[in-house]
């Protein structure tokens, strides 16, 4: 029996990373993730598994400590939130362009520039459209609880090896700090220096006199070359989006309209859904868990079904543009939103619903 | 003439007294005839073949005209973005201790771009080495004032010359984080001469062994030349470095086993 504990969002990520066998983590304190890294520090995970833990000092730093663990095949990742997301991003544009794995937490608050500490949503396109500079793409995960936010560690950490691309959680401050209770994998081993030369021939682990040097770079000066290098990397992204969407659905099969929204936005919006169905409005859910990924083509279904679709999020409409190229013109796509760290009220919601698809 | 024309063709086997170590690949050097670069290279993968490391050394490469160094070095590499080796090396030594670790960065890259993760690289005593080529200008961008351009030199940003009114004042990094309680060794050096070449080879070894001793970071700078962005030819170039730069960066040690040594 796996033992049921109550944690903070932040310090599930931490403990589902030693559990995950993680080599490495390496950050810079800012709220409301620091918890991650205080939990890291309190934990010991030295003496538990052998892991690295590093507070760097920038978040530039930080995020290039992740590429060079990454480039010697190591399991490793990284916290932070908005504004040290934003520093991060030239780290993430090279190790997306070097082919690595790592996974890179952003617990959001509200912006732009120093913003506020609060929760929100306002990293969406940052995450899901590249972030950095160059054609890339990270595989983004959304949970909605803490349960979600250990469980995404290791799926994290799987999907990042399986594509040699780094995978972000996209949570933000309400799941940051919010208690709940979860249940933790089992420990899983971390690899030994020979299982890494097994696992990632290609990673830097030191020129053995059977095979040629490993060089990490995302350096490429003909153009021809580089232009097949983002052939390839397009075509990795092509397969993320044919094999990993991942979404769930609530009163969908009857659904007249249908809301769509992710992470904490999504449960604020399951509230609203209970009082609309009460009132007798035929409303249903679809909370992506992938945002790249996108769930398109269940969205595309869904608009022949639905008078309306509403995209709730916490800034000013990033994923409706999403789900208006998904829907392609079928059916009329609204915006609800609240930005700067303030949180929907589920009767918002309903009253958006109301005004926007309903009424309008 | 063949093509296929070999040193064995040249050089007869009894007359042969010295031939490149086999840490550097046959790839013809990207670096301006003339440019300390590629000596900075040949003996540091020198000391990689003689301390019979290659299979456990993982190189850093930088930004600016090293930045392929990897193709020249013949050991596992990665190629860091501007200024950010040290950070990439300190998460590549704490993950594998028992390899080597070292970054080879320009001035540009380490003391403008980069200071920050040199600093506290140096300052949290991480057990690598770090080669640092400073030729007082940016080379691969073509000829830029970097923070260690001295005053009145000439480069297409300080066009007349530094004026360090306008400009700020050439930063002595080396001496910078000699005073760091990280760092374990720290020497300047040149490869200009045979004799110096042999001096900064010895500096470049003690670098290396010094990371069994997991004592802190050894810093080796290497003061070079850029007649390309100083618009000189190699000879002048030589002669300028000698005459401008050193009295400027004094080469020699700084700090041995932890402490300053006084001069
Ligand atoms: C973030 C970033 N800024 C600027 C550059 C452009 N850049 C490339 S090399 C270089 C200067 C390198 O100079 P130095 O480190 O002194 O090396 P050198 O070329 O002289 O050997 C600059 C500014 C870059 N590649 N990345
Ligand atoms: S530009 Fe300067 S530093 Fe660069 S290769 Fe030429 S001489 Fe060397």
């Amino acid at each position: 029996m796996t033992e049921i504990k109550l944690m903070k969002g932040n310090e599930a990520v931490a403990e589902a990373a030693i559990l995950a066998g993680a080599d490495g983590y390496f950050g810079y304190p800012i709220t409301p993730q620091s918890e991650v890294l205080e939990y890291f520090m309190i934990e010991k995970p030295h003496e538990r598994t052998g892991m690295v833990i590093l507070q760097a000092e920038s978040e530039v730093a930080a995020i290039n400590m992740v590429y060079g663990g990454a480039a010697a095949g190591k399991k490793v990742m990284t916290s932070s939130s908005s504004p040290g997301v934003s520093l991060k991003q030239e780290g993430l544009s090279y190790i997306a362009g070097a082919e690595l794995p790592c996974l890179i937490v952003n617990v959001q608050r509200g912006g732009p520039g120093l913003g506020t500490i609060q929760p929100s949503q306002s990293d969406y396109f940052q995450s899901v459209k590249g972030g950095g500079h160059g054609d890339y793409k990270l595989i983004v995960l959304a949970p909605s609880s803490v349960q979600e936010m250990a469980d995404f560690v290791s799926l994290g950490f799987d999907l990042a090896f399986k594509y040699r691309n780094p995978v972000m959680i996209l949570s933000d401050g309400v799941i940051g700090q919010m208690m709940e209770k979860v249940e933790f994998k089992p420990q899983q081993k971390r690899l030994t220096e020979e299982e890494i030369m097994k696992k990632c021939p290609w990673a830097t682990t030191g020129k053995t006199p059977d095979r040629e040097r490993n060089i990490i770079t995302s350096l490429e000066l003909v153009s021809e070359k580089q232009e097949l290098h983002n052939i390839k990397l397009q075509k990795k992204y092509k397969k993320m989006i044919d094999t990993e969407v991942l979404f769930e659905k609530f009163d969908c099969d009857d659904a007249e309209y249908l809301i769509v929204a992710f992470g904490s936005s999504a449960r604020i919006c399951s509230k609203a859904v209970k009082t609309l169905r009460e009132n007798g409005v035929k409303v249903g859910l679809l909370r992506p868990i992938t945002l790249f990924p996108f769930p398109t083509e269940e969205i595309n279904k869904l608009a022949d079904q639905v008078k309306g679709i509403l995209s709730v999020e916490m800034n000013a409409g990033q994923m409706v543009e999403d789900i208006r190229l998904a829907v392609n013109g079928k059916v009329k796509v609204e915006h609800f939103g609240r930005m700067g760290g303030v949180i929907a009220m589920p009767n918002e919601v309903v009253e958006a619903l109301n005004n926007k698809l309903i009424g309008g | 003439m063949s093509e296929n024309i070999g040193i064995k063709d040249i050089i007869s086997e009894e007359n042969l007294v010295y031939s490149k170590t086999k840490l550097m690949t046959d790839k013809t050097l990207s670096y301006c005839p003339g440019c300390g670069h590629g000596t900075a290279h040949r003996i540091t993968m020198e000391i990689v073949e003689e301390l019979g490391i290659q299979a456990d050394t993982v190189g850093v490469a930088p930004v600016g005209c090293s930045v392929l160094a990897y193709e020249f070095m013949n050991v596992d590499m990665q190629q860091a973005a501007h200024g950010r080796a040290p950070a990439v090396a300190t998460a590549l030594k704490r993950l594998m201790p028992e390899k080597y670790i070292f970054t080879y960065q320009g001035d540009g890259d380490l003391a403008a771009i980069g200071t920050a993760e040199t600093i506290h690289a140096c300052n949290r005593g991480e057990n690598f080495t770090i080669i640092f080529v400073n030729n007082g200008i940016y080379g691969m961008t073509g000829g830029q004032m970097a923070p260690t351009t001295l005053p009145g030199m000439k480069s297409s940003t300080s066009p007349f010359g530094r004026d360090v009114e306008l400009m700020g004042n050439p930063l002595k990094i080396t001496e910078l984080i000699a005073q760091l309680p990280g760092t374990h060794y720290v020497t300047r050096q040149a490869v200009h001469t045979p004799g110096n070449v042999r001096k900064a080879k010895k500096a470049i070894r003690k670098a290396f062994e010094n990371q069994t001793l997991n004592k802190g970071i050894s810093f080796v700078e290497i003061v070079s030349n850029c007649n390309s962005g100083w618009k000189m030819t190699p000879l002048d170039a030589n002669k300028w470095m000698v005459d401008n730069m050193f009295p400027f960066y004094p080469l020699g040690d700084i700090k041995v086993d932890g402490e300053i040594v006084n001069k």
